[in-house]
């Protein structure tokens, strides 16, 4: 059998999603910045689909909506966007978490070498910020609050819209990475007090390679790629059409489907939950509650991360891990270590992310072969060996 | 291309000489649960030769393979020879590994090695401290 259990890093083309995309590759092939029927037959699909994902997501106006390379994109060009728009009142400081993608972390890291003034917050041991953490943070001089709507490792979903009215409160612009939450649970930019939101449409069945930030009208745009006037001017480079077609089409199908979708998938989740329980010695990671209804996140101890996914994967399952071999680094997820999980633990996590295209059938699978594979490096493991004999105390 | 070599998986999915050794002559540990792998290595020495030898691996898959290859490329060998064993030798036993697992290897060699020393204290023999240097974190992972 194989498994596909990796939603959270990317999704399988929806049939819909793909259907939109094709007419736009060798029939309506126009640039929509020319004048000639073929362009401009082109930029009315593009303020189609721009019109419709406004709508998709509560926005007031179409023209608040700027197409991006993907996720990334739309938090770089947020968070230097709204640090520009506060130097020039002489408002330097910016507010985030601990636990925001690297799209995220490290364009504040940028930021900060240019002598802004970064405050990180804490996300506490269920991974959410707390609206108290940020309302201590602000400051006369803050210039913006950005906190991810989902966590994309954990899953966790984070209090928007009490942020957001808070931030109305103070004037400051609230940024959301909406990345992990956009076609999975309810947004609404205007109703959760949204000022600029990052979205990527290959989280919810669209194609990769695009996405788009949401900047609320009155809100300056600073370019991250210079060029033609595409986007109003805030973003150069032909349009991706038959992408932003297809991105528009999956939105559309997933905000339709969303409360089936919201079902099925939670169920496939408690039975993740349930079966991977029973473990001895595992943790899920994240609020028991508040969280998206695909991604669930494990800690087993005594094994490694990395060795866990590659003997998954020999049995037909896909799925990721924040231990330090996957992530490339020394130190396993910035994600883990920020919700208090100790470095020997964060290293055997597992994450599992489910979608509507899976079934149950596969969750049974899916805990059968955790469960197979956990006790097997452990029965090769010095640290299980240790954890039992009592030489060293278990930790979950 | 695959992540690692069809020997690299061969040896994560069946390693030899797994287990735990109770009467064991020298065992070794090296690494750290903290940077995500240990290895645990028993060598039962019979006249000076390596007679059986087992393993116990906390890590990734290479470093599974690692410490399996070098268990084989140690057992029934004299001594001496085991302590000239490097993580080249290993890596290149295991058809190579990627850049980034190159230390896996490293900790192959010196759970051989501190194995080796700890039977070596254990029976009073003398030998070279130079032999047994300190395991450097910080250079196997900086690369």
């Amino acid at each position: 059998m194989r498994v596909y259990a990796d939603n959270a890093a990317t999704t399988k083309l929806s049939p819909a999603a793909k259907e939109a995309m094709l007419p736009y590759f060798d029939e309506i092939y126009g640039n929509p910045s020319t004048l000639y029927t073929l362009g401009q037959e082109a930029a009315e699909h593009l303020l189609a689909c721009r019109t419709e994902i406004a709508q998709l997501i509560g926005a007031a106006d179409p023209r608040e909506i700027v197409f991006t390379s993907g996720g990334s994109e739309a938090d770089n060009q947020a968070i230097i966007s709204a640090a520009r728009n506060g130097a020039r009142k002489g408002k330097k400081h910016l507010i985030s978490t601990k636990f925001e993608h690297h799209a995220v972390l490290h364009t504040l890291d940028k930021l900060r070498k240019e002598g802004f003034d970064v405050t990180l917050l804490d996300v506490h041991e269920n991974g959410v910020v707390r609206v108290e953490d940020v309302a201590a943070a602000i400051r006369e001089d803050t210039a913006l609050v950005s906190v991810m709507f989902a966590n994309n490792e954990i899953g966790t979903v984070q209090p928007i819209e009490a942020i957001g009215a808070l931030c109305r409160e103070w004037g400051i612009p609230f940024h959301t990475d909406a990345v992990q939450a956009i076609g999975h649970v309810p947004v609404n930019v205007q109703e959760m007090n949204i000022d600029l939101l990052s979205c990527s449409a290959h989280k919810f069945h669209g194609p990769r390679g695009v996405g788009f930030l949401y900047a609320r009208r009155g809100i300056p745009l600073t370019n991250i790629i210079e060029g033609g006037a595409q986007e109003r001017g805030k973003r150069g480079g032909t349009e991706n059409t038959p992408a932003i077609a297809g991105m528009a089409a999956a939105l559309r199908e997933a905000v339709d489907h969303m409360a089936e979708n919201t079902e099925k998938v939670t169920r496939l989740r408690e039975a993740l939950i349930a079966g991977l329980s029973t473990i001895e010695h595992a943790r899920l990671n994240g609020d028991r509650e508040q969280r998206v209804p695909g991604t669930v996140n494990f800690c087993f101890e005594g094994i490694e991360g990395e060795s866990l996914l590659l003997l998954l994967d020999r049995k037909g399952i896909a799925a990721s891990s924040g231990s330090a071999c996957t992530s490339g680094s020394l130190d396993p997820s910035h994600v883990l270590l920020a919700i208090g999980l100790p470095h020997e633990v964060a290293h055997g996590s597992l994450r599992l992310s489910v979608g509507e295209y899976n079934t149950d059938e596969e969750m049974t699978y899916i805990v059968d072969n955790v469960r197979q594979v956990v006790a097997y490096l452990r029965s090769i493991s010095p640290v299980w060996d240790e954890l039992e004999t009592g030489a060293r105390p278990h930790l979950i | 291309m695959a992540l690692y070599s069809e020997k690299v998986m061969d040896h994560f999915e069946n390693p030899r000489n797994v287990g735990k050794m109770p009467d064991a002559d020298g065992i070794g540990e090296v690494g750290n649960a903290k940077c995500g792998d240990i290895m645990r290595m028993y060598i039962k020495v019979d006249n000076g030769i390596i007679s059986d030898v087992k393993f116990n691996t906390f890590g990734c898959g290479s470093a599974i393979a690692s410490s399996s290859m070098a268990t084989e490329m140690i057992k029934g060998k004299p001594i001496e020879e085991a302590l000239t064993l490097s993580n080249k030798a290993v890596v290149e036993a295991l058809d190579g590994l990627p850049a980034q697992k190159i230390h896996c290897s490293v900790l192959a060699e010196e759970a051989v090695k501190a194995a080796v020393k700890d039977y070596y204290d254990k029976n009073g023999i003398a030998y070279d401290a130079a032999l047994f240097a300190e395991h450097d974190c910080a250079a196997c992972h900086g690369g």
